[in-house]
């Protein structure tokens, strides 16, 4: 009952709505870095605040077919809005750190060659490059197939995501790991429908050729 | 605290470092309060920042009372910058005692009153480098460590000192996570220790030092990085052995027993080369780290032949 209730309000929202609202903690962070509200090192907290923000939106995607699989709440319209903002957030935490932490066209090289924790975070913000290209109608018609087989790289995306925080912390960084974890739990859950997967198709394919023999 | 500010008492004190900078070089609180309101009131703030940063970063000018007590690490109090002035009011200096021991002649709990008792007050405007990449300056009141550890008599076979901070989960809500290996531990070697630079402080801009600072009496080493600056220390031990290090202890590869401040040395996940002083808002720019963060002409033989890139 309750279910169907927050199923059938969800359908009601049109999906720009959540482009917007997931837009605003974003603005909000930029505007208070604008007028001196962040701190006395605001460029390192706007990119902190951007980067997380893009890990807990890369979380949420990642929740959402668990949910609908244990919940039957039904998030799966959202999930392109949620993964592109995600990617947003990642571009903005990347053009923060490029253009107001390092300053420095010369060093970028260096730095993602040199630092292993900018080479996962780099990684992981290049990953999701075709996944932010092909967020649209059009793509998901003509890449047919394929398109779920490249919209996997999005489990990648957040385990380098998860590593990147994880490395660049200092000391035994509790939330950092525990980021990791939910991540984790996340694709565990999905492993244990691959393999149920799995184990059906090889199911099949022994009765098939069983089925073959006996004939 | 009453203790008294010296002058002049310095017969045993050779080689005293004298400030190049002066009382005249810190920005007077009315003026640096005015500069806030401006930068809060104006929709310009960015522009307002892009034009002030260059100059902080010619004139040394010591970074305001609120910097200096509002952005901190001291993990003790949570490993979030904002931590230690939002959780340290839970700290009770009352009647702190610092246990000296080891190889000294006079070992013993002393009250930090006693300890500073008739040494002569410094005011020392030091710049601060963090192991970050972030700086500060801080205009310090403190003692040379070197008049302290005359006053307990150092024993001919001590080489290092080593420091802990209080340990009191109770009181500091940080110890109830494992980050480090608690209690925090710091050592220099003894030249170091002597060294005239080196400081134990306990105020901040003539005022006492607040708790998320170290209070009530901390180490300043500056030509090294933060974390060797260990605060808000209940224990000196005079040792012939390198004592262990906190954060050595945590990632030998990344933080070495030295850790002095070494622009051609990279922490393992960053560069050290350049610095951001904190308070320049958000188009701050970069500039470079000085060897031995500018006190070269003043430590640097202390390294003399040494690898700097081996004891890190």
């Amino acid at each position: 009952m309750l279910i169907q209730w927050i199923n059938t309000g969800l359908r009601k929202i049109p999906t720009w709505v959540l482009y917007l609202i997931l837009l605003i903690p974003g603005l909000l962070t930029i505007a208070a870095g604008l007028t001196d509200n962040l701190g006395p090192e605001p460029i390192n907290e706007l990119e902190e605040e951007l980067g997380e923000f893009a890990l807990k939106l890369l979380i949420l995607g990642l929740a959402v077919s668990p949910l609908l699989h244990f919940t039957r709440i039904n998030l799966v319209r959202f999930r392109r809005a949620i993964g592109v903002m995600a990617f947003a957030y990642v571009m903005a935490h990347f053009l923060v750190w490029f253009l107001l932490d390092l300053q420095s066209l010369s060093h970028i090289w260096t730095e993602i060659a040199k630092r292993p924790y900018v080479t996962v975070g780099m990684a992981g913000f290049i990953a999701m490059i075709p996944l932010a290209l092909t967020s649209n109608d059009l793509s998901v018609r003509r890449l047919g197939r394929f398109w779920r087989v490249l919209h996997r790289l999005t489990y990648l995306v957040a385990i380098l995501a998860g590593l990147h925080f994880i490395m660049l912390s200092k000391g035994f960084d509790v939330e950092a790991l525990a980021h990791m974890v939910v991540i984790l739990a996340f694709l565990a859950l999905r492993i244990g429908k691959w393999r149920r997967g799995l184990q059906s198709g090889v199911q099949r394919l022994r009765e098939k050729i069983l089925g073959r023999a006996s004939a | 605290m009453g203790y008294i500010l010296g002058s002049g008492k310095d017969l045993n004190m050779a080689h005293r470092w004298t400030n190049t900078l002066t009382r005249a070089d810190i920005t007077p609180e009315p003026l640096w309060l005015n500069r806030r309101q401006l930068i809060a009131g104006a929709l310009g703030a960015g522009a307002m920042a892009s034009i002030a940063s260059p100059a902080l970063a010619e004139t040394l000018e010591p970074n305001t009372w609120e910097h200096i007590t509002s952005y901190n690490n001291f993990y003790e109090f949570g490993t979030d910058k904002e931590d230690p002035a939002a959780n340290a009011h839970l700290l009770n200096t009352a009647g702190w005692e610092i246990e000296v021991d080891g190889l000294v002649d006079a070992p013993g709990r002393y009250s930090v009153a006693s300890l500073l008792e008739g040494l002569s007050e410094e005011e020392r405007i030091y710049r601060f480098r963090c192991v970050e990449a972030w700086s500060m300056v801080v205009p310090w009141n403190g003692v040379e460590l070197k008049d302290i550890l005359d006053k307990v008599g150092v024993q001919s076979g001590a080489k290092y000192v080593a420091f802990e901070t209080a340990n009191r989960p109770d009181e500091m809500p940080g110890l109830r996570s494992p980050v480090l290996d608690w209690p925090y531990r710091e050592g220099l070697r003894l030249d170091e220790a002597l060294h005239p630079l080196t400081l134990m402080a306990t105020g901040i801009y003539g005022k006492p030092i607040p708790n998320q600072n170290g209070a009530p009496i901390r180490l300043v080493v500056p030509w090294k990085y933060g974390f060797k600056s260990i605060k808000s220390i209940v224990r000196i031990t005079l040792t012939d052995q390198e004592p262990p290090t906190s954060w050595n202890m945590a990632n030998p590869r990344e933080y070495g027993f030295y850790s002095n401040v070494n622009p051609t040395v990279s922490h393992p996940r960053w560069s050290q080369a350049t610095e951001r002083k904190i308070g320049g808002g958000l188009f701050n720019r970069r500039h470079p780290t000085l060897m031995f963060n500018g006190y070269e002409a003043e430590v640097a033989d202390l390294y003399e032949g040494m690898d700097l890139k081996t004891y890190f």
